[in-house]
């Protein structure tokens, strides 16, 4: 039997635009599935990267590839469809999981040392810098120009000098 | 001359400063490194007292305990097999029918079973316990709180811990049947 030869109760048209129309229904039913928003993978990266691999040192969730990591994206991706905003869902892995899951230490607490630390040890080694240049550098005192200060004796012979040049000029 | 006179004890005062924000900086420095060698070496325990922790369970995975949460110290006289998974763990699988034969064996010789589930999603925690029909008392290591206490590399890690509360047995790979239901009955006949 030859599907070309089926001949249908009803128009090609109206088959095609049926079909569409399932299409449609299924979309819109997987959306509705996921909590009526799609989300793509650039919004779960854009959460993801803030957030640590838990079982790797130093990996951001965004771009590891274990198993952990992938459910960890797939949580993201239902809280962003359920309509929870970025900062909601990094609180709850915070929570969930501990500080250790956030790519930056939050500033507060014990882990504001984190942020504190290199501050104060690169203002201590500028320092400590300051002080050994400071010392490696020969101490000479600047040149001082001595200035005669008129005396007594000198004044006795402006005035005679003085007294002579006047008897001269006479 | 009497501002050079009055700067000399200034510039010395302001070069003691210095020298002691470098010195404070140079400390907290060395202490801060200090504190993290010693705290990556530390090693889990495998003798002495269990250290103590509060788990909240999984609803519905409370082992018939009857409580919401559980805190280790509670179970003080009875023999406690505490075991570190996570449903993305593939030798957790392999271990997981293990375990739940040796719950349902031991249970009633006063052997409690704690389930942790470390750095794990609930949904696919629920999954699993679904999928392996786990009645044991489960629940997540909320708070990656627990497992630096036992300073665990991955997963599974298993502890047991004996009546009067000291790490009795540690197991850092999938427990075998018959080497742990060996070591229940040790514990047991202390």
């Amino acid at each position: 039997m030859k599907i070309s030869s089926l001949k249908l109760p009803i128009p090609r048209g109206a088959v095609v635009l049926l079909m569409v129309v399932l299409a449609s229904l299924l979309i819109v039913g997987a959306v509705a599935a996921q909590g009526g928003k799609v989300v793509t993978d650039d919004q779960v990266n854009a959460v993801a990267k803030q957030l640590n691999c838990p079982v790797c040192e130093n990996v951001p969730l965004d771009v590891c590839e274990t198993q952990a990591c992938a459910q960890w994206r797939d949580l993201i991706r239902q809280k962003l469809a359920a309509g929870d905003k970025p900062e909601q869902i990094i609180a709850y892995f915070r929570a969930t999981y501990g500080d250790r899951v956030l790519q930056s230490p939050p500033r507060e607490g014990f882990t504001t040392l984190v942020w504190i630390l290199p501050v104060v040890g690169l203002i201590a080694g500028v320092a400590i810098l300051a002080v050994v240049l400071r010392r490696m550098v020969p101490q000479t005192a600047p040149a001082k120009v001595e200035t005669v200060q008129p005396s007594a004796s000198t004044d006795e012979y402006r005035e005679r000098l003085e007294r002579e040049l006047k008897e001269l000029e006479k | 001359m009497t501002s050079d006179a009055a700067s000399a004890p200034a510039k010395k005062s302001f070069s003691m400063v210095w020298r002691a924000v470098a010195l404070l900086a140079v400390v907290g420095l060395v202490v801060a490194l200090g504190f993290g060698l010693s705290a990556s070496n530390a090693s889990r325990p495998t003798s002495g007292p269990a250290p103590d922790f509060t788990i909240p369970l999984y609803a519905g995975y409370d082992g018939g305990l009857g409580k919401p949460q559980v805190r280790l110290a509670d179970l003080r006289g009875q023999v406690v097999f505490v075991n570190f998974w996570a449903s993305w763990c593939v030798p957790c699988r392999d271990e997981q029918p293990v375990l739940e034969k040796l719950w349902r064996q031991y249970r009633n010789q006063g052997v409690v079973f704690l389930g942790v589930d470390y750095v794990d999603t609930e949904p696919a925690a629920l999954q699993y316990l679904k999928d392996f029909d786990v009645t044991y008392p489960n629940g997540p290591d909320l708070g990656t709180k627990i497992s630096p206490k036992y300073h665990i590399t991955g997963v599974p890690e298993s502890f047991l811990v004996d009546r009067q509360g000291n790490v009795a047995w540690v197991k850092i790979s999938p427990v075998v049947e018959a080497e742990l239901a060996a070591e229940f009955d040790k514990v047991l006949a202390k």
